[in-house]
């Protein structure tokens, strides 16, 4: 089976890229373990050392969790505007023509139905490499529409996020609105008792967390992965002390109650089978339409 | 005891001029009632001019300003029988959140909004008008009870953002604020927010989700604080007046954006110059939305309500 279709990936901003011949190496972010990449690939890009999962793109990620040749995508070619006429030190124009030559993706989130083990379902996957998965009008629509699909379908939505951005600021608020919308979409979706599994991934912060990829039923971390609404830097800039040791992190979120499960990626699969399974319909029909 | 901002020199110049001639034509008897008369008139004539060209900066520092009103002074001036209820059941009660009872020319309805504080003790009570999770979780419950008795549902936005700290974070800030934001979409009652002074960010929409959006003259809202924008993309907080600019915060971009559905004027030189004047046009607009909104069903509004944010965006398909 094929897992990965790009053999080919970088580290963004890794210092390491420069020391090493491209393509065959790469460093772990976290313990600095020199990796063969043939060995990362078949590892699923988690260190053997130290279980750092490496972040991976949407294409990817969809490749390795659904069913082969069962991915059907929405909406392929929406495309962001520039309702702001936003004036940076580059516009947003540029910024968006540069993050989709850097990446190969039109938007930052990739959306449709397919088939994870035999279960049919609706996913959104955001991919943090494009201007950090950040949420503006595209994303936010996309993934209105992938929930909404998943009402007029009956099925049940995983949303998969991997957004060190938020709210994209370029697009001012109208990306903030893209959270109260998306929002109503899962109060919809809970409503009609259609099954919400929301997978976070490194990182997953700001208005992305603070809007659907914190509403799940079932919320769950991959290893590591760092999670919460203010990014550390802000934090430290405002207490002025340090931050504790795996501070945001996936571990740190399951130890507060704030997520029901951390997954390791080679097991991701198989489990969100397994949970699907549960709660892919309503069990005793007759119970829940009493009384409505 | 009053604190003016820069571009005010040119007004509170002309307006000390005054008040010496005053002072000496009660000493030494002479007549300059003129001389006053064509000076107090020309120091209204340049406040119309700055204050109906403020940059978007200029807005910010005046929304900023110690003495602009906040939460608790409107619901004092525009509401009776105010009964703050506090606490969020669980952990504590956030006094960057105030929200209770109270009627509205006789309507009881239910209030919640961000309080600042006025000076560093008071600050340091309110934390600056950022709540913690607590505190969202307060203002839906209080939300929840005034669905569960059918009573409109008002709220105030005024905070910089939703607090950046450790407890912040342990406790859940991004699942609070969701939560919110989820729950308000389908409240079965009328729903009116109101931006009084600064909207920041996810932290202002944890109590935003109204079926109407209004905002005072000089109020901002943005996705993100023109200092953090600036630091991001300018990489120097210095560009804050640019970025301010860029980010279309106005009251008056938000109406233009069709983000917002009205803009509720604010008495010359801004709401902290007369607070009476600020409370009535407030109170004005908020009847009138309510006399509007009470005629809908509940479902009606839900559906109403999810429309208007399903609307929202600006995008391509090709």
């Amino acid at each position: 089976m094929v897992w990965f279709r790009k053999p080919k990936y970088t580290v963004a901003g890794s210092p390491s890229r420069k020391e090493m011949p491209s393509g065959l190496w790469t460093r772990c972010r976290d313990c600095g373990e020199i990796i063969y990449n043939k060995e990362l690939e078949e590892n699923l890009k988690v260190c053997p050392k130290c279980d750092y999962h490496f972040r991976i793109g949407a294409r990817e990620r969809i490749s390795f969790l659904l069913d082969e040749g069962s991915f059907q995508e929405y909406d392929r070619n929406m495309s962001s505007v520039d309702p702001l006429k936003f004036q940076g030190v580059i516009s947003y124009e540029e910024k968006l023509r540069e993050e989709q030559k850097k990446t190969g993706l039109i938007e930052a989130v990739i959306t449709g139905e397919g088939y994870l083990q035999g279960h049919h379902l609706i996913v959104a996957v955001t991919d943090a490499n494009f201007i950090m998965g950040s949420m503006g009008s595209v994303v936010g629509e996309k993934i209105t529409r992938a929930i909404e699909q998943a009402i007029e379908k009956r099925l049940p939505f995983l949303s998969i996020s991997g957004s060190g951005g938020g709210a994209r600021m370029y697009e001012g608020m109208f990306s903030l609105m893209q959270m109260a919308k998306t929002c109503a979409a899962i109060a919809k979706l809970a409503e009609e008792r259609l099954f919400f599994i929301s997978l976070l991934t490194d990182p997953t912060m700001g208005g992305v967390a603070a809007s659907y990829a914190s509403l799940g039923d079932i919320i769950i971390a991959e290893p590591k992965a760092l999670i919460g609404f203010a990014g550390p830097r802000v934090i430290k800039e405002t207490i002025r002390e340090s931050l504790p040791n795996g501070f945001q992190r996936a571990e740190f979120l399951l130890k507060h109650g704030l997520i029901d499960m951390i997954i390791p990626r080679k097991d991701l699969k198989e489990r969100l089978a397994t949970i699907i399974s549960f709660l892919e319909k309503p069990s005793l029909e007759t119970c829940l339409s009493e009384g409505d | 005891m009053s604190i003016y901002l820069e571009f005010e020199k040119p007004i509170v110049e002309l307006e000390r001029k005054i008040e010496e001639l005053e002072k000496f034509t009660d000493s030494e008897e002479m007549n300059l009632a003129g001389e006053i008369g064509e000076l107090r008139k020309k120091a209204e004539k340049l406040k119309k001019e700055i204050f109906s060209n403020l940059t978007p900066w200029q807005r910010i520092k005046l929304v900023r300003h110690p003495h602009r009103p906040y939460t608790l002074d409107y619901i004092n001036l525009t509401m009776d029988d105010f009964q703050e209820l506090h606490g969020d059941r669980s952990f504590s009660d956030d006094k960057a959140i105030v929200g209770g009872m109270a009627k509205l020319d006789g309507r009881p309805i239910v209030v919640v909004g961000h309080q600042k504080g006025r000076d560093t003790k008071e600050n340091l009570k309110r934390n600056f008008g950022m709540p913690h999770p607590e505190g969202y979780r307060k203002s839906l419950r209080i939300m929840e009870l005034g669905e569960k008795f059918g009573l409109p549902i008002i709220t105030f936005i005024d905070t910089p953002g939703a607090y950046p700290g450790i407890g912040a974070e342990e406790r859940g800030q991004a699942g609070a604020i969701a939560e919110n934001l989820r729950e308000m979409s389908h409240l079965k009652v009328p729903l009116v927010s109101l931006v009084i002074g600064e909207g920041g960010s996810g932290g202002a929409l944890g109590l935003g989700v109204g079926d109407r959006i209004l905002m005072l003259e000089n109020a901002v809202y943005s996705v993100i604080s023109p200092e953090g924008c600036a630091a991001i993309l300018w990489k120097e907080r210095s560009k804050a007046p640019e970025a301010a600019k860029a980010l279309n915060l106005t009251a008056q971009n938000l109406l233009g954006l069709e983000i917002i559905d009205e803009v509720i004027p604010e008495p010359l030189g801004g709401a902290h110059r007369n607070y009476e004047e600020s409370a009535s046009n407030i109170k004005k607009s908020l009847k009138r939305n309510l006399e509007e909104l009470t005629k809908l069903s509940g479902r009606e509004l839900v559906e109403r309500r999810y429309n208007k944010y399903r609307k929202m965006g600006k995008f391509l398909e090709s």
